[in-house]
């Protein structure tokens, strides 16, 4: 792909595949965080609502930061005179008349 | 709109598949973060419910009395069913080999099978994923349940054995 090789944006998807790992780790612990709430809390332990409350809080913080992080570096401006994905990029010909 | 026949027109193909592959699966990525960050959202909405529910819920110090049994009636080694403290909240009442009466809800913590009584090896046991608990106190001997069995409070007056509550999950 043409669009690939451009240094400056295969840096910027390499940032963002970054921050999707970063964002899908963090979601993972909210998961496992709102599960063993629920456990703990069936269980009888309210004291623990809070604290995981504020916790994955804080996580969600964390992905909404790596979130604006994705749309600033989607939204940088190429450097003049870079090549933009041209739309016969794919598996596919796609031929312009 | 045939591309044939040399029409600056853009053929079908063009109008159906307008879109440039690379920078479709870019605009795509992002919106894949996006919906993430959603799902993250809807991690702390659930933990917040969690947490309105403990904090409006508060512990329940009232329990209805409900005559459960004639403990004559009931030989060493064989059950009672009956609902406490709703109509919906099935629940057991043991009569242990040793004598004792023990009555816990019937509802495994796991998945909510129905757990039985095995007198053989005086414990309940929950036929579905092999989960076995305490039949003194309901406590988890083996299994996937996570939680003991909610254990209902007995009162005994006269010949009548009167559910009077459940024991609190900390004092187990």
């Amino acid at each position: 792909m043409k669009g690939l090789s451009n240094p400056a944006r295969r840096r910027r998807r390499v940032a963002i595949d970054a921050a999707m790992t970063m964002i899908i780790l963090v979601l993972m612990v909210q998961m496992w965080l709102l599960t063993a709430t629920l456990e703990s809390y069936l269980a009888g332990h309210r004291g623990v609502a809070m604290p995981a409350l504020l916790s994955t809080a804080a996580l969600f913080g964390v992905c909404a930061f790596l979130y604006r992080l994705v749309v600033r570096v989607d939204r940088m401006q190429e450097p003049a005179g870079a090549s933009r994905a041209e739309p016969s990029a794919g598996p596919w010909r796609l031929d312009r008349r | 709109m045939d591309p044939k026949d040399g029409s600056s027109m853009k053929p079908v193909w063009a109008e159906e598949f307008s879109v440039h592959a690379a920078e479709d699966a870019y605009v795509q990525r992002r919106q894949f973060t996006k919906f993430l960050v959603m799902t993250s959202f809807g991690m702390v909405a659930g933990n917040a419910w969690i947490w309105l529910k403990a904090v409006t819920a508060g512990e329940r110090t009232e329990w209805p009395e409900a005559i459960v049994a004639r403990a004559s009636e009931i030989g060493p080694g064989t059950v009672r069913f009956f609902s406490y403290p709703g109509p919906h909240d099935p629940c057991i009442l043991v009569r242990r080999t040793n004598g004792e009466f023990a009555a816990f809800s019937q509802k495994c913590t796991h998945l909510s099978c129905a757990v039985i009584y095995a007198p053989a090896r005086d414990r309940l046991e929950c036929p579905c994923h092999e989960g076995y608990f305490s039949a003194s106190n309901g406590r988890v001997l083996q299994g996937p349940p996570p939680r003991p069995l909610p254990q209902i409070r007995l009162a005994r007056r006269g010949d009548d054995l009167v559910a009077v509550g459940l024991v609190p999950a900390e004092a187990e």
